[in-house]
């Protein structure tokens, strides 16, 4: 259904501004948008308030958006807090991501039962996977989508779970207009403006009773729900004021990172001082790598039950910072804390480079929220950069192939 | 009883303990008549005062309980000698259990407080877990234990494959099902950062920290979660006393000898090194 990759969009994408046919759609159309969406079959997914956080979840209705909250974002600390504006998207990433839709915690990939003829191999749980649409995408949560599809489906798209589950999902892209305090979609070009891969794209204007969205198609099927809304052409002053706002948001993310030339001194980093520094303070818990919408490890175990007719394989989410996750014979490869995080830090934002063509990090800020300690992967960074020019290395410059890739 | 050759042979068996590991056997209900129908339950106190005639050798031993009495430590030999396979349930028998905080205190001093005859009392001066004693196969953490992860092992047992019992942190198992970071979203102190997987992360699933029944995960760095127990509003006497509960003994031998109870002393700074 999403058109990922090039501009297949009737409406065009991103960039091409001169083309594109934008429209307005009051904040009341988005339960007719909603309506829309389940009429096409799908089951809506969406942010909403649930016990302490803004978390991802089937939509019933519109309403269940979670009008008039935002949150406020630190370092190990995130709080709901009452905006003071009705805004629906006013809030940056939460707990959840759209992972757990695309990539499931736990799944089970076949199952077997012993029977008269021998075992009976059947096929995992899930096989047609449910028509998903997601409402209110994050530019840096599309990214990071399409971050997962390079990773488990490959440049050239084979067939499994992941591509069958991905295929079923209709994204729509809310444009950042206000970063939270640990973001920084900016540093790493995955952001506040939405790159091409939506099928429905938005900007939430919230003037005091002028609670409306800029909406545009970015695909023939986003195309086909924008023509059953209320909406109506855009005039200029919503459109130049909804590109202000997501313009103005790049001025206002609350952390940064200097991408330039980063894999190269990570890649001549790997003794710094600053492992041992951020060990001391990492729990090992997992928490950044579970959080993170592109960390994608999975462990599988093989199952039976008591009876042992039935055994079933099962894959569920892992984390590069368990102990067991290097396990080989004999022992862990990577048994202490510092060689963990340096696996997770240099992966993400170095050799994924090399091993997908990309990084790994978006910039939402969720493993800095997340960790119950508060570890700031910019800081980290920030510090590697320091540790490497004072010990008299060059600054940053064009050296490797992987410059210019993060935009 | 009956007793079938064919079927492997269960014992479970109790030290000191309060029997709510063994309460969790006979508490996984739907699988019960199954388990029943594939291993002979020779020796199994808690359910049957029947036994299976013959002292041993056992399949599988479950055993509950740590080794806090003379007595006790001769049993274990026993138990050990008569099981293929010793499995030990629980923080009583994997770390000591809450009765090992008597390891920081005076047993002799205690049993005087507290018994009109306390030459009655053969007590040892520490309370142990099984494996400080005899060599044991698998542990199951928790006060008392899942009951999914102990059908789990018996599954895998029975199957003749080795049993899964993941050594990672609480939290894994918050994020899987969905749960919002306690400690992030609310500011309530937990322990799971540093504590075993294999609860499921009930505690924090209702709303409340997690307070490490399932003892330390493999190489925690509690030296790292004490400052921002601190800082989450925890004085230093709460923090020592959450660590000294069911695992008392085994967060004290990772904690650098940060919280032990018996000690006045101000805990340690957080340890730079306990991360690796």
């Amino acid at each position: 259904m999403t058109v990922v990759t090039g501009n297949g969009g009737a409406a065009g994408n991103g960039g091409a501004a001169g083309q594109r046919r934008r429209f307005e759609l009051p904040a009341a159309g988005l339960e007719d948008l909603h309506r829309a969406l389940v009429s096409a079959g799908y089951q809506v997914i969406g942010p909403r308030v649930t016990g302490d956080a803004i978390t991802l979840g089937e939509l019933t209705s519109a309403s269940e958006l979670p009008f008039g909250w935002g949150v406020s974002l630190s370092p190990g600390g995130y709080r709901l807090r009452k905006r003071d504006d009705a805004a629906a998207f006013g809030h940056s990433a939460g707990p959840g991501s759209w992972k757990q839709f695309l990539h499931p915690p736990r799944e089970q990939l076949w199952s077997a039962t012993r029977g008269t003829d021998g075992l009976a191999v059947g096929p995992g749980a899930v096989q047609e996977p449910r028509k998903l649409a997601f409402l209110g995408v994050r530019p840096c949560d599309l990214r990071a989508i399409q971050v997962l599809d390079r990773v488990l489906r490959g440049a050239s798209g084979r067939d499994c779970a992941y591509s069958r589950r991905r295929a079923a999902v209709f994204i729509v892209v809310v444009n950042c207009t206000e970063p939270g305090e640990t973001c920084f979609c900016a540093s790493m070009a995955t952001g506040p403006e939405s790159g091409p891969g939506y099928d429905l794209l938005m900007t939430e204007l919230t003037a005091e009773s002028d609670h409306r969205f800029v909406i545009e198609a970015g695909s023939p099927g986003g195309q086909e729900i924008l023509t059953g809304l209320p909406v109506r052409p855009a005039d200029p002053g919503a459109t130049q004021r909804a590109d202000a706002a997501v313009t103005g948001a790049a001025d206002r993310m609350g952390r940064s990172m200097q991408t330039d030339g980063l894999p190269g001194m990570l890649a001549a980093s790997l003794h710094a001082q600053r492992w041992e520094d951020v060990a001391s303070r990492c729990l090992t818990c997992g928490n950044c790598t579970m959080a993170c919408p592109t960390c994608f490890c999975t462990t599988v175990e093989d199952v039976t039950d008591l009876s042992g007719e039935h055994a079933d394989r099962q894959q569920s989410w892992s984390s590069c910072f368990e102990l067991d996750f290097s396990y080989l014979h004999g022992g862990p490869v990577r048994s202490s804390g510092v060689s963990r995080y340096r696996q997770w830090l240099t992966h993400k934002l170095g050799t994924w480079h090399d091993q997908f063509g990309s990084s790994g990090c978006v910039g939402c800020g969720r493993c800095i929220v997340w960790c119950p300690v508060g570890i700031d992967l910019t800081e980290e960074v920030a510090a590697l950069w320091a540790e490497r020019d004072a010990a008299g290395e060059p600054a940053a410059g064009p050296e490797g192939p992987e410059r210019g890739e993060q935009g | 009883m009956q007793a079938d050759s064919a079927r492997p042979r269960l014992a479970v068996w109790k030290l000191a303990s309060c029997d709510g590991c063994q309460l969790t056997v006979l508490d996984c209900q739907d699988e019960l008549l199954t388990l029943a129908g594939e291993v002979d339950i020779a020796h199994f106190t808690e359910a049957t005062s029947a036994e299976l005639p013959g002292p041993g050798p056992f399949d599988v031993s479950l055993v509950e309980g740590s080794v806090s009495t003379p007595a006790d430590a001769a049993r274990i030999q026993q138990i050990r000698a008569d099981s293929r396979t010793l499995v030990t349930i629980g923080a009583c028998a994997t770390a000591g259990g809450i009765q090992a905080l008597r390891n920081f205190g005076d047993v002799t001093e205690f049993a005087s407080a507290v018994y009109a005859r306390p030459d009655y009392i053969a007590t040892l001066a520490t309370s142990t877990p099984v494996s400080s004693h005899v060599p044991v196969d698998f542990e199951l953490p928790g006060c008392p234990i899942d009951k999914r992860q102990l059908i789990g092992l018996l599954s895998a047992l029975l199957a003749g494959r080795e049993p899964r019992i993941p050594g990672h942190s609480v939290c894994e198992q918050c994020k899987l099902r969905g749960t919002a970071c306690v400690m992030v979203a609310r500011g309530t102190p937990c322990l799971g950062p540093v504590t075993q997987a294999g609860c499921g992360a009930i505690c924090p699933a209702f709303g409340r920290g997690c307070y490490g029944c399932f003892g330390p995960m493999t190489a925690p760095n509690v030296g790292a979660l004490v400052p921002w127990l601190r800082r989450l509003g925890m004085p230093d006497s709460d923090i020592r006393r959450v660590f000294a509960t069911f695992n008392v003994a085994a967060f004290d031998s990772v904690a650098g000898g940060f919280p032990g109870p018996a000690t006045q002393a101000e805990p340690g700074q957080p340890d730079a090194g306990s991360g690796s």
